[in-house]
C-alpha cells in the first residue's frame, strides 16, 4: 500500500474562499449572544463602582438599597470573598514578578475608578441600578498614583504596601556586546515614543449569565468569552466546586480581540452571586462600564537608540520600556506579557545581534492593562520601524534600501533572534518586493515629491513586522497558568452519513468554525456541507485553549486534520467490512466510498452509517465499527510559529489643521498555508483598521487624579467607514514544515504593523517641514505641536 | 404603585399591546418584552448604530427612543425585514463578501445599508462610506461592507432599468 498523498494535495477545500455557513443566522438577526439567553427566575446584577481612583471605604450602608422593591440582594466584598477565593496575577517564568491579591469586589479600599465595590441583584437591570443608586458609601480619598514615570519615586505612595514598592516586574534582555557595537558605530539615533492607552471596544460588551443549581451543586455559565476551558478551571478552583460540575458555554460572541480572555472581578462576582443566591444571575456591562473595566493596553513609553554605520548597516540597539498597568496584574495571563514582547519582538526583522532592552512594569491607579490583539507588536514595530526611518533620514539613505541591507535573508533560516525567538522560515525580502510592486511605490514617491512643490504634504510609511502565532506551552503553561496550549478535535460519523465536529478552539467572528470544517472535509474526503462544527462548550468539546494569540488555525486546524485522517481510516475499515475487501482498496471522496484505483462509487455514507449503527449483525462477528475519533495537537518543535509581513501607508497631512487623511493602505502577509483566503484578507483588514484607530484616534485619557475622561463612544474615537482607507492585501505563502497542514496564524498581523506604517507615513509627509511626531494617537494637536503651531 | 403606561403598536406587521414602564427604551422593549433579540445594544447612547430599527419607515436608534414614544407607531426590526425578504439581496451579498464577522453590528448595518440604497441607489463607495458612518463595526474594517452594499446598489439599479 502506498502512503496516501499529504492532505493538501488531494481534492481540497483548503485554499478556497468558501462562505461561512453561520453567517445566515447572524444576517437574519438570529444569532444567540449571551444577553439573548433567558432562564427561569433569572436576576440581573449591577455594580456600585468606585468613583475615585484610590480611596478607602470608611462605611458602606446597604439598608436603603435592600428595602427597594424588586431588589433580591445587596452583597458586599466581604460577603463575596466568603464564597470566592482571591487571585494573584503572576506567572513563575516572569522571575521576580509581583502583584497583590485581588477579590471580586473591593475589600476596604478601591484602587481604580470603576473598580466594583458592591453588587445589587434585582429582577431587572433597571431595578438593580436603582439599588446601586441607593447604596451609601463613605469614601476617604487617597492619593492616586497616575504617572508611570514617577511611580517608583520614593515620594510616591505605594499602592499595595505589602509589595514594598510599585514595581510589578522588571526585565533585562541582553544579547551580544552593545557597548562595543555603539562605540564602533558611525551614528547613533535616539528617540522616545509614547503610545496612548487603548481598549478593545468589542461591540457586544462583556456579558455573563451564571446559573447555579443548589440541588446538584452544578454551575452552568453562559459567557461571551474566548477561552471556555480556562474559565471552567478558574471558576471551579476559586468557587471551590469540582471541575466537572462547572460548565462554560460560549454562544455567539460579539467581538473579542483579546478583551474576553481575562478574569474580570465583576464576572467572578456574578458567578459567586449565583452560588450564593441559587438563582441565575446575569451581568451585561454597559458602555461606560466597558471603558472603565475592560482591560486597557498599550500605555508605554519607549526610548530607543539605534547604532548604525554610514552605509546604513545596523550594529546595535538599546531599548528602554516603561509601562503602567493599573493596580493589579491581570489574572491569569499577567500584565507583564506586553512589555516582554515589546522587548523581544522589536529587533526581530533584522540581523541585529548586539541588543539590550530594559522593561519596567509599574503599578498605578488606573484601569488594569493586559493583553489585547497583537500584544506588544504594534509598539515594538512602530518603535523599530520609526528608528529605521529616522536612521535613513539622518544618513540621507533610501528607507527601502536601509531595510534591505539589514533584513534577515532567505539563506539564514532557520535562525534564532538575539532575544531568543526561533524563526523557522520567514519571507521578508519577498514580502517587501511584493508590496513595492503592488503599490507602485516608486510612482507614489515621485507623486509625493511633485506635490510637495504645491505644498501638498503626502507621505509613505513602511512597517515590516513579525507576528507571534500558534504558541506552545512556553507561553503560559510553564509559568503555572492552567491555560491549555493543546487542542482536541472530535469527529463523529452520524448514522445518516453526516459528520459532527467538536473542537476546543472557539469562534468570535473570525470564521474558526468554517476553517475547521474546511480542514475536516478535506482530510476526510467529504463534502463541506456534510460537516457541522460545534465550539464553545466545556461539557461537550475536547479540552482546549480556545481562540487567542492566532492559534485557531495552527493548533485547532492541525488537530482537525489529524482527527479527519483518523476518522477516514475508521470509515474505510467499515466500508471494507461491508464490501468484503481491504480498506486500502477503497477511498473516500466527496462523501462517497469509491474504488481507490478506478474512482467507481462503491457505497454512500448514509448506507454505511445504516449498516454500522443499525445492522452490525450483517458484518463479521469479530468486527467492531469505530466511527468517532478524537485527536489532539500541540506545537512541540518550536515555541511559536512566527509569521511575517509588511505594511505601507499613504497619507496626506493638512499642515494648517493637523488632520491626517489616510489615502490607501497595503499589506503583504505570510501566514503559511492559507485555508480560506477571503477570511485571511478580512482578518487582515479588520486588524489593520484597529491598528489605524490606535495610531490616529483611540485614547483612554485620564486626568492627574486618575479620573477617566473618555467614558463614552463620543470621547473614545473608534474608526468609522468614512475615515478608513481602502486596504489592498497580498500574500506570500511559507507553510510551516513542523505540521502536516502547514498552517500558522493570521489574526494579529494587521494590528502589528499598521501603527508603525501610519507613523512613518506622517513623518515622511512632515519631513520637508523638519517636523516629527513620536506620540500615538497622532491627533491634530500632536501634529500642530510638531509643526510649532501650538505651544 | 403601578407606574406603567399602556402602549399599542405594530411590530413587524403584528399588532402588539403591552403595559410598560415610562423609562423603558424601545431597544429593551423589543429585546426583553417581545424577545426580538436581533436588535442589539452596543452603547446605549446613540453612537454605535447596533440598535437601528425602523419606526414609521424612518431609521431610529432604539436605545434613544422610549417604548412609550412608539405608541401608535409601525416598528420594523431585522427579524421583520428578514421575513419579508426586502433585504435578502443585501444579506446574500454580505455573506459572499464576508461583510460580517461577529455579526453584532450586522442587523443595524443591513437596515442602514437598505435605507442608503433606497435614498441613493447609485451611491458610489465614498458616499456609502459616509452614509454608513453612524454604524460602528470593530471586526471588518468596513471595506467588505462597502463592497457588498455597492454591489447590491448596482444590481438593484440594473433591475429597475
Amino acid at each position: 500500500m502506498s502512503t496516501p498523498p499529504p492532505v493538501h494535495e488531494r481534492e481540497s477545500y483548503i485554499g478556497q474562499s468558501v462562505v461561512r455557513p453561520q453567517t445566515a443566522r447572524l444576517l437574519a438577526g438570529r444569532g444567540v449572544y449571551t444577553d439573548d439567553v433567558r432562564l427561569p427566575r433569572m436576576t440581573h446584577v449591577a455594580f456600585l463602582r468606585s468613583p475615585h481612583a484610590h480611596a478607602r471605604i470608611r462605611a458602606l450602608d446597604v439598608t436603603a438599597a435592600r428595602a427597594l422593591p424588586g431588589v433580591v440582594a445587596v452583597v458586599t466584598g466581604e460577603e463575596i470573598a466568603r464564597v470566592c477565593d482571591g487571585w494573584v496575577g503572576t506567572l513563575a517564568h516572569f522571575a521576580g514578578m509581583k502583584s497583590a491579591k485581588q477579590f471580586p469586589l473591593a475589600l476596604g479600599r478601591a484602587t481604580w475608578q470603576g473598580e466594583p465595590v458592591a453588587a445589587v441583584v434585582a429582577e431587572t437591570r433597571a431595578l438593580a441600578e436603582d439599588g446601586v443608586a441607593s447604596v451609601r458609601v463613605e469614601w476617604e480619598p487617597l492619593p492616586a498614583v497616575t504617572d508611570a514615570e514617577t511611580a517608583l519615586d520614593p515620594a510616591t505612595p505605594v499602592i499595595h504596601p505589602e509589595l514594598g514598592d510599585n514595581l510589578a516586574f522588571a526585565l533585562d534582555v541582553v544579547a551580544g556586546d552593545v557597548a562595543r557595537a555603539f562605540a564602533e558605530a558611525d551614528l547613533v539615533v535616539r528617540e522616545t515614543f509614547l503610545t496612548g492607552r487603548h481598549t478593545g471596544v468589542t461591540l457586544e460588551p462583556r456579558t455573563i449569565l451564571a446559573d447555579f443549581d443548589p440541588a446538584e451543586r452544578r454551575l452552568t455559565v453562559y459567557h461571551s468569552f474566548q477561552a471556555p476551558h480556562m474559565m471552567q478551571d478558574i471558576l471551579a478552583r476559586h468557587l471551590r466546586l469540582p471541575e466537572h460540575d462547572v460548565r462554560v458555554i460560549c454562544k455567539d460572541v460579539g467581538g473579542s480581540f483579546g478583551i474576553k480572555v481575562h478574569i474580570y472581578p465583576d464576572e467572578m462576582a456574578t458567578c459567586a452571586l449565583a452560588v450564593l443566591l441559587g438563582r441565575p444571575v446575569k451581568f451585561v456591562a454597559d458602555r461606560l462600564e466597558s471603558f472603565q473595566s475592560d482591560i486597557h493596553a498599550r500605555d508605554h513609553r519607549v526610548t530607543a537608540e539605534l547604532a548604525v554605520r554610514r552605509d546604513g548597516t545596523f550594529v546595535g540597539m538599546r531599548l528602554d520600556d516603561l509601562t503602567g498597568i493599573g493596580p493589579y496584574s491581570v489574572y491569569p495571563r499577567t500584565s507583564a506579557v506586553e512589555g516582554n514582547q515589546i522587548a523581544r519582538l522589536a529587533p526581530g526583522v533584522y540581523k541585529l545581534r548586539d541588543y539590550a532592552a530594559a522593561v519596567r512594569v509599574v503599578l498605578q491607579n488606573k484601569t488594569p492593562m493586559c493583553q489585547y490583539r497583537a500584544v506588544g507588536h504594534p509598539i515594538a514595530f512602530a518603535v523599530m520601524e520609526g528608528m529605521v526611518d529616522l536612521a535613513a533620514r539622518e544618513l540621507g539613505l533610501d528607507p527601502v534600501e536601509v531595510r534591505r541591507r539589514n533584513l534577515i535573508t532567505a539563506d539564514m533560516y532557520p535562525c534564532t533572534a538575539p532575544t531568543g525567538y526561533f524563526f523557522e522560515r520567514l519571507s521578508h525580502e519577498e514580502a517587501l518586493d511584493k508590496i513595492l510592486e503592488m503599490s507602485e511605490y516608486a510612482r507614489l514617491c515621485e507623486e509625493r515629491d511633485r506635490l510637495r512643490a504645491r505644498r501638498v504634504y503626502r507621505g509613505l510609511g513602511l512597517c515590516m513586522f513579525i507576528e507571534l502565532t500558534t504558541p506552545g506551552p512556553a507561553f503560559y503553561g510553564i509559568g503555572g497558568a492552567r491555560i491549555s496550549s493543546q487542542d482536541g478535535c472530535t469527529l463523529k460519523l452520524e448514522p445518516t452519513g453526516k459528520v459532527v465536529c467538536l473542537t476546543g478552539v472557539t469562534e468570535q467572528g473570525q470564521g474558526t468554525d468554517t476553517i475547521i470544517a474546511q480542514v475536516v472535509a478535506t482530510a476526510l474526503g467529504v463534502r463541506l456541507e456534510d460537516v457541522r462544527v460545534l465550539t464553545g462548550d466545556t461539557m461537550v468539546t475536547p479540552y482546549g485553549g480556545g481562540t487567542w494569540a492566532s492559534r485557531g488555525a495552527g493548533i485547532g486546524g492541525e488537530a482537525a486534520l489529524l482527527s479527519g485522517k483518523a476518522l477516514r481510516q475508521g470509515i474505510l475499515r467499515v466500508a471494507a467490512a461491508i464490501l468484503a475487501c481491504e480498506p486500502e482498496d477503497l477511498d473516500l471522496r466527496a462523501s462517497r466510498i469509491v474504488d481507490a484505483l478506478t474512482g467507481e462509487v462503491r457505497l454512500d455514507l448514509p448506507e454505511l452509517g445504516r449498516i454500522a449503527y443499525f445492522r452490525p449483525d450483517t458484518l463479521p462477528k469479530d468486527f467492531q465499527a469505530e466511527l468517532a475519533v478524537t485527536r489532539h495537537y500541540v506545537p512541540r518543535h518550536q515555541g511559536f510559529a512566527f509569521t511575517n509581513g509588511v505594511q505601507l501607508s499613504h497619507v496626506e497631512v493638512d499642515v494648517e489643521t493637523g488632520f491626517v487623511r489616510l489615502l490607501k493602505h497595503w499589506v503583504v502577509e505570510d501566514c503559511g498555508r492559507i485555508i480560506n483566503p477571503r477570511l485571511v484578507d478580512e482578518q487582515l483588514r479588520g486588524a489593520i483598521v484597529q491598528g489605524i484607530g490606535a495610531a490616529l484616534w483611540e485614547h483612554c485619557v485620564y486626568d492627574a487624579e486618575g479620573q477617566l475622561l473618555t467614558g463614552t463612544m463620543m470621547d473614545y474615537l473608534v474608526p468609522l467607514a468614512a475615515e478608513t482607507p481602502e486596504i489592498v492585501v497580498g500574500h506570500v505563502e511559507t507553510p510551516t514544515a513542523y505540521s502536516e497542514g502547514g498552517f500558522k496564524g493570521a489574526g494579529e498581523a494587521g494590528t502589528a504593523g499598521a501603527p508603525g506604517a501610519v507613523l512613518n507615513a506622517v513623518n515622511d509627509a512632515l519631513a520637508p517641514l523638519a517636523a516629527r511626531v513620536t506620540t500615538q494617537p497622532i491627533t491634530p494637536e500632536v501634529v500642530l505641536r510638531a509643526l510649532g503651531k501650538l505651544p | 404603585m403601578d407606574t406603567t403606561v399602556a402602549i399599542e403598536l405594530a411590530v413587524n406587521g403584528t399588532p402588539v399591546g403591552r403595559r410598560v414602564e415610562p423609562r423603558l427604551c424601545l431597544a429593551d422593549f423589543l429585546r426583553y418584552d417581545l424577545e426580538l433579540t436581533g436588535t442589539h445594544v452596543g452603547c446605549e447612547h446613540g453612537v454605535c448604530g447596533a440598535c437601528t430599527v425602523r419606526v414609521d419607515g424612518a431609521l431610529v436608534r432604539a436605545c434613544l427612543m422610549l417604548a412609550v414614544q412608539a405608541d401608535g407607531c409601525r416598528v420594523e426590526t431585522i427579524e421583520g425585514v428578514s421575513g419579508t425578504g426586502e433585504v435578502s439581496d443585501l444579506q446574500q451579498a454580505f455573506a459572499e463578501a464576508n461583510a460580517l464577522q461577529c455579526g453584532f453590528c450586522t442587523p443595524g448595518m443591513l437596515l442602514t445599508a437598505h435605507e442608503i440604497l433606497q435614498r441613493e441607489p447609485g451611491a458610489d463607495p465614498a458616499r456609502i462610506r459616509l452614509a454608513l458612518s453612524g454604524n460602528y463595526c470593530r471586526c471588518t474594517g468596513y471595506q467588505a461592507i462597502v463592497d457588498a452594499v455597492h454591489r447590491v446598489g448596482g444590481a438593484r439599479g440594473r433591475e429597475t432599468r
